[in-house]
């Protein structure tokens, strides 16, 4: 065996493993780790196929941020896991026949998969001998801008939406002033009165 | 290049600045403080870009390698966009102001959903289509949960999100279908890759794309979403909700069967003409337990959506053009119908219930009247404008070969016909409730007359419904060829 298959097994087994025990854990915080591997395994394997700038990306966008923000949230929300699963296995069934009807018709349709004459005029040529991270910055940046400033405005409009549903500019409350903590005048602010023994204010 | 492009692309970059600029500016000064004035220069906005679009757009242009197309199609439907957007804002801003829900980000995002659905009309390809697709129902998913100390307008925001998501998710596995038959995801190389026929997998994808489609117009079975996401939102974004999205998603629909699957318009056919009856029967059955205005304009909605289907289930010039009339005419009885139950209230709050109509013309007469003209133009009583939108595409059904469509057609407008004139007879029949004892707003008050004006008179000879006739087969004919 080469190295080369040797290291894809290696990978897509550990990715099989992790993405198979991220849903059968019991414990959520046990599930998310191990999807982290699963990640960490599919970077591999994108290493292996020569796409180091999507490995990188995997590894700092989805282990860096999303699967820590997923950690957080499973384990500061209070999520009743067990009341979910009874929910989910009331409904197993008729789930599972629509599930089977669909993966039928599925394999129905890619089973006898053919592509459109005269496909290969219509996909994009390949980038030719330039890097990945030139080659995706040369479609992100060039060819598809519109797409991407667009892809910027949905952003927006979700930051917007988060500010919107949750900022409460409340006033019953006591703010601190920073300000008025530094102006503070000690003379003013503290007195001191001389205490005899056995005496009170 | 860049520069011819971003010349064909300009109203939209200029409403997105905009929305960003009053963004920024709002947040800036003095923030809610802002939002009134920030509502009418929305509208302003809105109507400046309309008149600019209607007056100047000219001849079929493409940007970004066919990414971008405008034609007069995309220009029609940008102009109705524009101009119902700008009259649902004016309309809302009393309304909202009064119930302490008019912040400045309303109208921001009112803005920036109509970037997006500028966008989807002129979509060209299939990634645009569905960034365009997203933009407008993120800004629509936040506004819809406005009222967020509200349990039932939060459900409406969270149905809404939750359903949206199933369904890009559907309409995307559909385009990467497509996109593996085709190898492109330009509509004009879909087209080609189609010519020779549909495969089985260019087929499901288009099944897939449909469904997508059909839960963003809301017509059945997609449309489960509708009543509650209508009940819940706030009376003026469910008039939002009800007008310029709707004329977005249809044109996108149209769009994507036309200008992608034109060359299959058999296989196509089938599944909207289904659509369209299945709408047209749910929506007439359903309002009729309703006793919920909002919710039964949201089943009339739903209903009035299978009419628009079927003149895009003719798959012909002629089928195009009675949709966009049709969707004029349904987007102006929705403008004037919300504009009256906008003033219905009792005690400062609003209500809801159809019951509270009871003698209303005994105190309003006017508007009671605008209301009758609204309610016989929805349920397609000649001479009302309705009846037009109605013959229009029961006409184009026949011509294109599809008869029966156009008979089933006719029934369910019968069975809607109850409900519609249900609330006719509570306003000029009913015992006296004293239910209602809102004043009316000036903006509201004009918006209601001159929309029933409009309705109840666009079928004097000479008139001749506004020239919307031959604006709408010159879009058309644009879009088939």
């Amino acid at each position: 065996m080469s190295v080369f298959a040797f290291t894809f097994y290696l990978f897509a087994l550990t990715t099989v493993t992790g993405g198979l025990f991220t849903v059968i854990s019991r414990n959520p915080v046990h599930s998310v780790l191990w999807l982290i591997l699963a990640f960490l395994s599919s970077a591999g394997l994108f290493v292996t196929l020569g796409a180091e700038f999507v490995a990188m990306l995997l590894i700092i966008v989805y282990v860096g941020a999303v699967a820590v923000l997923f950690l957080f949230v499973v384990m500061m929300l209070d999520v009743d896991f067990a009341q979910l699963k009874a929910e989910v296995t009331k409904y197993l069934p008729l789930a599972l026949l629509i599930g089977v009807v669909i993966l039928m018709q599925l394999g129905m349709a890619l089973g006898v998969w053919g592509f459109s004459d005269g496909v290969e005029m219509r996909i994009a040529a390949p980038a030719g001998d330039i890097d990945n991270t030139r080659a995706l910055g040369l479609l992100l940046y060039d060819k598809y801008i519109l797409l991407f400033q667009l892809s910027g405005l949905i952003l927006l409009v979700a930051m917007i939406g988060a500010i919107v549903l949750t900022l409460r500019h409340r006033v019953d409350i006591k703010r601190q002033n920073v300000l008025n903590q530094m102006y503070r005048d000690p003379a003013k602010a503290m007195e001191l009165r001389d205490v005899k023994p056995g005496q009170g204010l | 290049m860049i520069g011819a492009d971003i010349q064909i692309l300009l109203p939209e970059i200029v409403l997105a600045v905009y929305a960003m600029l009053a963004l920024m500016g709002a947040v800036y000064t003095t923030k809610d403080g802002a939002a009134s004035l920030l509502t009418w220069m929305t509208a302003g906005m809105f109507v400046l870009l309309a008149l600019v679009i209607g007056v100047n757009g000219q001849g079929y242009n493409v940007a970004f390698d066919g990414m971008f197309v405008d034609d007069g199609f995309a220009r029609f439907a940008k102009v109705t966009i524009l101009l119902s957007a700008a009259i649902v804002l004016l309309m809302s801003e009393g309304y909202m102001q009064r119930r302490g829900l008019l912040r400045f980000e309303y109208p921001v995002l009112i803005a920036l959903a109509v970037v997006g659905m500028m966008v989807m009309v002129s979509a060209g390809d299939l990634m645009v289509l569905y960034m365009g697709l997203e933009l407008q129902s993120l800004a629509l998913y936040v506004v819809a949960s406005l009222r967020r100390d509200n349990a039932k307008s939060t459900e409406a925001g969270l149905k809404y999100f939750v359903l949206g998501a199933l369904s890009s998710g559907l309409l995307l596995y559909g385009a990467s279908l497509t996109y593996g038959f085709a190898g492109t995801t330009l509509f004009s190389g879909i087209i080609e890759a189609a010519e020779g026929g549909a495969s089985l997998g260019l087929l499901f994808g288009l099944v897939f794309l449909i469904a997508g489609f059909a839960f963003k117009v809301s017509a059945a079975p997609f449309h489960m979403w509708t009543p509650d996401v209508y009940e819940g939102s706030p009376t003026p974004v469910t008039a939002f909700f009800a007008t310029a999205p709707k004329v977005a998603a249809i044109a996108l629909f149209a769009r994507v069967v036309h200008d992608a699957f034109g060359g299959i318009v058999g296989e196509w056919q089938q599944i909207v003409a289904f659509l369209s009856v299945a709408s047209m029967f749910l929506g007439a059955v359903a309002a009729i337990g309703q006793t919920n205005i909002k919710r039964l304009m949201a089943y009339s909605s739903i209903s009035h959506m299978g009419f628009a289907m079927m003149g895009l289930a003719a798959g012909t010039v002629g089928g195009v053009q009675a949709m966009l009339v049709y969707m004029v005419i349904y987007v102006t009885m929705n403008v004037g119908t919300f504009a009256l139950i906008l003033t219905m209230e009792k005690d400062g709050r609003p209500v809801t219930d159809i019951a509270a109509l009871k003698s209303y013309a005994k105190r309003q007469p006017l508007l009671a009247l605008v209301m009758l003209v609204m309610m016989f133009s929805l349920a397609g009583v000649p001479p009302m404008l309705g009846f037009f939108g109605k013959y229009a595409v029961l006409l184009a059904a026949y011509q294109g070969g599809l008869a029966w469509l156009a008979v089933a057609g006719v029934i369910a407008s019968v069975i809607s016909a109850f409900y519609y004139l249900r609330i006719v007879y509570y306003m000029y029949f009913g015992e006296d409730t004293q239910a209602l004892d809102g004043r009316t707003p000036p903006v509201l008050w004009v918006t209601a007359v001159v929309t029933g004006a409009i309705i109840g008179l666009a079928w004097i000879p000479g008139v001749n419904l506004f020239g919307l006739d031959p604006m709408a087969a010159a879009a058309a004919a644009t879009l088939v060829n």
